[in-house]
C-alpha cells in the first residue's frame, strides 16, 4: 500500500464523512442515530477533557492484553506439548474438539456467574478466546520445523530438553508471533464484545450508554475511537511481527 | 493447519482419546459433587444433561436452538451474496481496489458488535437490527476474501483474457472467480463463526428468542444446569456448522487437487 498514490486512501473516507455531515446538518437533523462526525469529534474531546476516553480505552486494553497473556500462555504450552508428542496429540484429539467450537460470547452469562462484572470476568472469556488459535497455531509451528534441523539435534544426539531449548524452540519463534498477531485482533474484538454485551466497563459500555442516553455524537465518537484503536493496535502487531521474522531470518514470513 | 490429518488414525488412538475426554468429565463430576466448586456455577455433569434433555424435549431448547440457527444460517447467506457481489464489483476493476480497498482494511479490525449500538439507534431493538448486524459482521471475511483472491489472478490469464476478447463480466465469471474460490470458501467458513457469535450477542443485547437469551435468563435465575445445557447447544451449533463447512469446501475444491 506503500507509494506515491497513497493519498488515494484518504479520498473515499473523506467523501463519506463529508456526506455524512452533509446530511446530518440539513436533512438529518435532529437524528437519534447519526451526528455530524465534526460533532462526534467535540463529544470525543469532551470524554478526553472528563478522563473517560483514558479510563475506558485503558479497561479494554488492559483486560485484552491480560486475556491474551493468559490464552497464549496456556496455548502455546499445550500446543507445543501435541505437536511435540504424537501421543499427545491423540490424546488430546476428542477433549480439543468438543471444547474449540463454543464461541466465547456463550461463555459471558458464565462468567457473569462465577466472577461478577469487572475485570476477571472479562479477562476469562478473551483468554478462552485466545486459547484456542494460539494452541493451533503454535502445534503447527512445531510440526513446521524444518525435518533437518531435527536430524542435526538427533546427530548431535540432544537430550529432549534440549533439542526443545536449542532447536525446535527458536525455530518456532517467527511462527508463534504470527499467531500473537492474530490473538492481538481477537482479544480486542472480543473484548468490546464482552462490554457491549454485559460487562459495564470499557469502551463497548461506554458506546453503549451514549445510545442509551440518545447521544449520537457520543456514539459515533466511540465508534470512530474503537475503529482507530483497532487498526493501529492491529497494525503495530504485523509491523512486530514482521520485524521478528526478519530478525530470525524467517523470509516467508517477513 | 492440515498437518495432523488424521490424529485418529487407529482404533487404539481413538479409545485413548475418549478416554481423556471421559476423565475430564469424571473430573468435573468429582468437583461439583465434592463441593470445592460452588455449586450455583458448576452442575454435576448428570444434572447438566437432565437439563439439556429435558429442554429439548418437553422444553424450549429446541426451539431456541432452531431460531438461533435460522438467524445464523439466514445472516450468513445475505453475508455471503453482498460479500461475493461487493468483492466482485470492486475487485474486478483496478481502480475501484485502489481507491476503496484501503478503507475496506481499515474497518476490518473493527467489532462487529461495535456496529450494534449504532444499528439500535438506527432501527431500534428488533429481530431485523441483529440479522442487519450479523450479515454486516459476516460479510467482511468474505467480501476481503474475494478482492483478495481477484487480484491474485494472474498476469497471464489476464493476458489469456484479453487475446479471447473476453469481456469484463466473462472474465470474473470464467476465470475470476474459479481462481478466487480457495479464498472465498476459506472466507465463508470464518463468515459462519462470525454469524454464530453476534447471532448470540444480538439475542443476548436484543431480547431476541434464541441460545444466546435463554443462556442469559438461565445465569440470571441462577439455573447453572440450563445455562450449561445452552452452552453445549452453541458449541454442537458451532461444531457442526463448521464439519459441514469443511466438507462442502473439500468437495467444492476437489478439482483443484492433482
Amino acid at each position: 500500500m506503500a507509494g506515491p498514490r497513497r493519498w488515494t486512501s484518504f479520498v473515499f473516507p473523506a467523501l463519506l464523512l463529508a456526506a455524512l455531515e452533509a446530511w446530518t446538518r440539513t436533512v438529518g437533523q435532529g437524528s437519534d442515530a447519526l451526528a455530524p462526525p465534526t460533532a462526534a469529534v467535540r463529544a470525543l474531546g469532551g470524554a478526553l477533557a472528563d478522563g473517560s476516553l483514558l479510563s475506558a480505552t485503558a479497561f479494554t486494553l488492559g483486560s485484552a492484553a491480560l486475556g491474551l497473556a493468559l490464552g497464549a500462555l496456556l496455548g502455546v504450552a499445550l500446543g507445543t506439548l501435541l505437536g511435540l508428542s504424537r501421543l499427545a496429540t491423540r490424546l488430546g484429539f476428542l477433549s480439543i474438539e468438543v471444547l474449540r467450537p463454543i464461541p466465547s460470547v456463550a461463555l459471558i452469562p458464565l462468567a457473569m456467574l462465577v466472577f461478577g462484572f469487572g475485570l476477571r470476568m472479562e479477562v476469562s472469556i478473551v483468554a478462552f478466546a485466545c486459547l484456542w488459535p494460539m494452541l493451533i497455531l503454535s502445534q503447527a509451528a512445531v510440526q513446521q520445523v524444518e525435518p533437518r534441523l531435527l536430524e542435526v539435534a538427533r546427530a548431535l544426539q540432544l537430550t529432549p530438553l534440549q533439542r526443545f531449548a536449542w532447536i525446535v524452540g527458536p525455530a518456532m519463534v517467527p511462527r508463534l508471533f504470527v499467531a500473537l498477531r492474530l490473538g492481538v485482533a481477537i482479544a480486542l474484538v472480543v473484548a468490546v464484545t464482552v462490554e457491549i454485551a454485559a460487562n459495564p466497563h470499557g469502551m463497548g459500555y461506554a458506546m453503549m450508554i451514549a445510545q442509551q442516553s440518545l447521544d449520537p455524537a457520543l456514539m459515533l465518537g466511540w465508534l470512530g475511537w474503537i475503529g482507530c484503536i483497532g487498526f493501529a493496535i492491529n497494525a503495530g502487531a504485523q509491523a512486530l511481527q514482521r520485524a521478528v521474522a526478519r530478525r530470525m531470518g524467517d523470509e516467508a514470513l517477513a | 493447519m492440515k498437518a495432523a490429518a488424521s490424529p485418529l488414525g487407529t482404533v487404539a488412538g481413538l479409545a485413548g482419546s475418549l478416554a481423556v475426554l471421559l476423565s475430564l468429565i469424571g473430573l468435573w463430576a468429582l468437583l461439583a459433587a465434592s463441593g470445592w466448586v460452588n455449586r450455583a456455577f458448576l452442575p454435576t455433569p448428570a444434572a447438566a444433561l437432565a437439563a439439556l434433555w429435558h429442554g429439548l424435549i418437553e422444553g424450549e431448547l429446541g426451539g431456541y436452538t432452531l431460531a438461533t440457527l435460522l438467524r445464523m444460517g439466514s445472516a450468513w447467506l445475505l453475508a455471503s451474496a453482498l460479500g461475493i457481489g461487493l468483492g466482485v464489483l470492486i475487485g474486478s476493476s483496478r481502480r475501484a481496489r485502489t481507491w476503496l480497498a484501503p478503507t475496506l482494511e481499515f474497518i476490518r479490525p473493527m467489532p462487529a458488535s461495535a456496529v450494534m449500538p449504532l444499528a439500535i439507534a438506527m432501527f431500534g431493538l428488533s429481530g431485523s437490527m441483529v440479522l442487519a448486524v450479523v450479515a454486516f459482521g459476516a460479510m467482511w471475511p468474505v467480501l476481503l476474501a474475494t478482492l483478495h483472491g481477484l487480484a491474485g489472478v494472474h498476469g497471464r490469464l489476464r493476458e489469456v483474457a484479453s487475446s479471447l476478447e473476453l469481456g469484463r463480466v466473462a472474465f470474473v465469471w470464467k476465470i475470476g472467480l474459479p481462481h478466487a474460490m480457495p479464498d472465498i470458501l476459506a472466507g465463508m467458513r470464518l463468515a459462519m463463526t462470525v454469524s454464530l457469535i453476534v447471532s448470540v450477542v444480538g439475542e443476548m443485547i436484543a431480547s431476541q428468542p434464541g441460545l444466546g437469551q435463554a443462556v442469559l435468563l438461565a445465569a440470571r435465575s441462577f439455573q447453572a444446569s440450563d445455562l450449561y445445557a445452552g452452552i453445549a447447544l452453541l458449541g454442537a451449533l458451532g461444531f457442526a456448522s463448521n464439519a459441514l463447512l469443511a466438507v462442502a469446501q473439500r468437495r467444492l475444491l476437489r478439482w483443484q487437487q492433482p
